[in-house]
């Protein structure tokens, strides 16, 4: 059992206009098994969140903790998160030139338990993992992320987060630029790596769709840096109706609600 | 990486530009050779008045200008000053443009499938001269002194299974003179590697003949030992429907400086021209390519990429790319990315495209020479692998590229571990 807490988290990027303030006091907190949607429109600081923790380094927390049972996480560097559990499937995975998917999965895995995985049973593994997600066998010789479309790109974050095995998984837009099919393939996926209990899931989205195949124990709704509202499924189906337009500025909760924009 | 140019030259694209005197929408006039040549102030006689040029009417600045001769004595003592040398540290060349080149040259070993004939030849064998003209002082030095010459032979017809190793080995640090001409017979296939390895001083004239319907990959690998100075003029002359890959690795010397050409001769030719260089601290490693598109419908491309680390670590790669007023249906295009590793290395990168028609498939040419890119280092690392190790994976990843052009496992898994010696070497 592993908590990931975040504490009055504060962030901010510097733009060509100075410092910019995205996260205004943000707190969480994600226990295994669980899984958290956090739901806003756009700008609202979600992939903000989710680059923090993973600790991209364009992003400077200025106040507020991240903490991994009791660790502190702001104190590691990317790779050490990585290593102590923290899995980030990116919004826009890049691409790395000349580098095959093989060397890269192998690579990571071997950095990620500390010891090389026993080629035979990881190349069942591998391969297993590939025909689930309805990834190509030819992938593994291709350079990662290169040439793949978006779709392809999101199913290789899933395979990563099925091999690697994280104890916490940040899927930041996972479901953005997905079709239907591919919408269930990848969410099959996580619920299976969920499925083995040892995982917890902060699960960002824009729209409620995936919620569909993947659900939530808790919604929380960012508007503005900040959590405006946090609930169970429920909420969820009340943003399906209504859209984010009562948390419009100022408005908060107990605003009237807005024509709904499903 | 950031990007520093890109230029595309498509037919169809509209002309932004009002029309200049001497210049239509497609281009065709823009050689002065062509169009308002007597009044172009590059052009004519007067630029011929004080100019070694090769033709007629051709400005100095126009790689077709080249002054081309086997005579030493028709060009002048260099002084740093000249295009082709301004880059280049002469004290370094250890008198390759300055003394006799009288010292041993690198003992010559060839291996390969027993058709294919080797042959040690005098001056005057009939097929020296046959593909290349010097183009610069120091290649001029090594053909007026180079003895005798090797002559590698692809029988017509053949395919040769496994390649051609030509192993030149350097022992000796006196100036010397090399000469090899490489023959690929018409509609013969073969990969030819060359190499270079030891201390040498050295200017080396290689000719490569692509015969009419050949195939012929030639692979010069420069691994030489910390103390030498190489210069290797490699000119190929590219014969109807023949294909010329030929790939390019600089990891060693003090001073090595790799000038390949391809010249197409009649129309189906194509050419592909790849090169890897890793230059360590104090090291320069130079590369001036030219692809003279003098008929039409031949195909070239071009891709070159240097990582660079340690003080004083200089790459220098100039592409010239001349696209004739005869070279109707040329599809060409040009690259250079540079990795700069570490802070006090220096690339320069040049590259250079000349358009004298515009009835063209295409034309383009990019350079970029920039650090490591930091997103990839941060997708890596997100995945648990260690900044150190991230780091590599991404150099390797640069110059893999390059390496899996090559299409032949045993060299590319050669290739690779020169790569991983290399990085083994340094702390990257």
């Amino acid at each position: 059992m592993s908590t990931l807490e975040i504490k009055d988290l504060h962030v901010s990027i510097e733009t060509e206009q100075g410092t910019k303030e995205i996260l205004k006091g943000v707190s969480l907190t994600i226990r295994t098994g669980e899984t958290h949607a956090i739901m806003g429109p756009n700008g609202s600081g979600k992939s903000t969140l989710a680059s923090t923790i993973a600790g991209h380094p364009r992003y400077n927390v200025t106040s507020g903790t991240i903490t991994l049972d009791g660790e502190d996480v702001l104190e590691m560097s990317v790779d050490e998160r990585a290593r102590a559990g923290v899995f980030l499937a990116m919004q826009y995975p890049v691409e790395v030139p000349g580098v095959s998917m093989t060397n890269f999965l192998r690579t990571a895995k071997t950095a990620i338990d500390g010891e090389a995985p026993k080629l035979r049973t990881w190349t069942k593994d591998v391969k297993a993992a590939m025909e689930q997600l309805r990834i190509d066998a030819d992938f593994a010789q291709r350079n990662v992320n290169e040439g793949f479309s978006g779709g392809e790109k999101k199913r290789v974050e899933i395979l990563q987060l099925e091999l690697f095995k994280p104890k916490f998984a940040i899927l930041d837009e996972t479901d953005s630029g997905l079709d239907v099919d591919a919408l269930k393939v990848v969410s099959e996926g996580v619920n299976r790596a969920h499925a083995e209990g040892k995982m917890g899931t902060l699960l960002i989205t824009h729209y409620t769709r995936i919620l569909r195949y993947i659900k939530p124990d808790f919604v929380h709704v960012f508007v503005d840096g900040q959590v405006v509202e946090e609930g169970g499924p429920e909420l969820a189906d009340r943003l399906e109706e209504e859209g984010y337009d009562r948390y419009a500025k100022g408005a908060g909760a107990a605003a009237a609600p807005a024509v709904a924009q499903a | 990486m950031t990007e520093i140019t890109t230029e595309k030259a498509r037919i169809g694209a509209p002309s932004a530009q009002p029309f200049i005197d001497g210049f239509t929408e497609e281009g065709e006039s823009l050689s002065p050779i062509n169009a308002a040549g007597a009044k172009a102030p590059l052009a004519g006689a007067a630029a011929k008045s004080h100019s070694h040029g090769g033709g007629v009417g051709v400005p100095d600045s126009s790689r077709a200008g080249r002054l081309t001769s086997y005579k030493l004595a028709d060009f002048k003592p260099l002084t740093g000053m000249e295009e082709d040398w301004r880059f280049t540290p002469l004290k370094r060349l250890r008198g390759l443009h300055s003394e006799v080149l009288s010292g041993a040259a690198p003992t010559v070993v060839v291996t390969g499938p027993e058709e294919v004939t080797v042959e040690s030849v005098g001056r005057d064998d009939r097929r020296i001269g046959t593909a290349g003209i010097p183009e610069d002082r120091v290649s001029a030095n090594a053909w007026e002194n180079f003895a005798g010459a090797t002559v590698v032979t692809i029988p017509s017809e053949f395919e040769a299974l496994t390649e051609v190793s030509i192993d030149l080995e350097g022992t000796s640090l006196d100036p010397a003179a090399q000469h090899l001409v490489i023959v690929a017979e018409k509609f013969s296939k073969a990969v030819v590697v060359l190499n270079h390895r030891g201390s040498a001083i050295v200017s080396e004239n290689v000719e490569i003949i692509v015969e009419d319907g050949a195939s012929l990959t030639v692979i010069t690998l420069q691994e030489w030992n910390d103390d030498a100075v190489h210069a290797s003029s490699q000119q190929a002359k590219i014969g109807r429907d023949a294909k010329l890959k030929h790939v390019m690795v600089s990891l060693g010397g003090d001073l090595v400086r790799v000038t390949p050409s391809a010249r197409f001769t009649a129309p189906g030719g194509e050419a592909e021209m790849f090169g890897l260089y890793f230059a360590d601290a104090g090291q320069h490693l130079e590369q001036r390519l030219f692809v003279d598109h003098a008929v039409a419908n031949c195909k070239s491309n071009v891709l070159y990429k240097g990582a660079l680390q340690g003080r004083n670590a200089h790459a220098v790669w100039v592409g010239d790319v001349l696209i004739r007023k005869e070279a109707e249906g040329t599809d060409t295009y040009e690259a250079n990315r540079n990795l700069l590793l570490t802070d006090g290395a220096r690339a320069d990168s040049v590259p250079n495209l000349e358009i004298e028609t515009g009835l063209i498939e295409g034309a383009g040419h990019a350079s970029a020479t920039g650090r490591m890119d930091d997103e990839h280092l941060f997708y890596l690392m997100a995945r648990g692998i260690p900044e150190d190790v991230a780091r590599r994976l991404v150099v390797r990843g640069f110059l893999n590229e390059i390496i899996q052009q090559i299409k032949v496992p045993s060299i590319e898994e050669r290739l690779t571990e020169a790569v991983e010696h290399e990085l083994a070497l340094t702390d990257n």
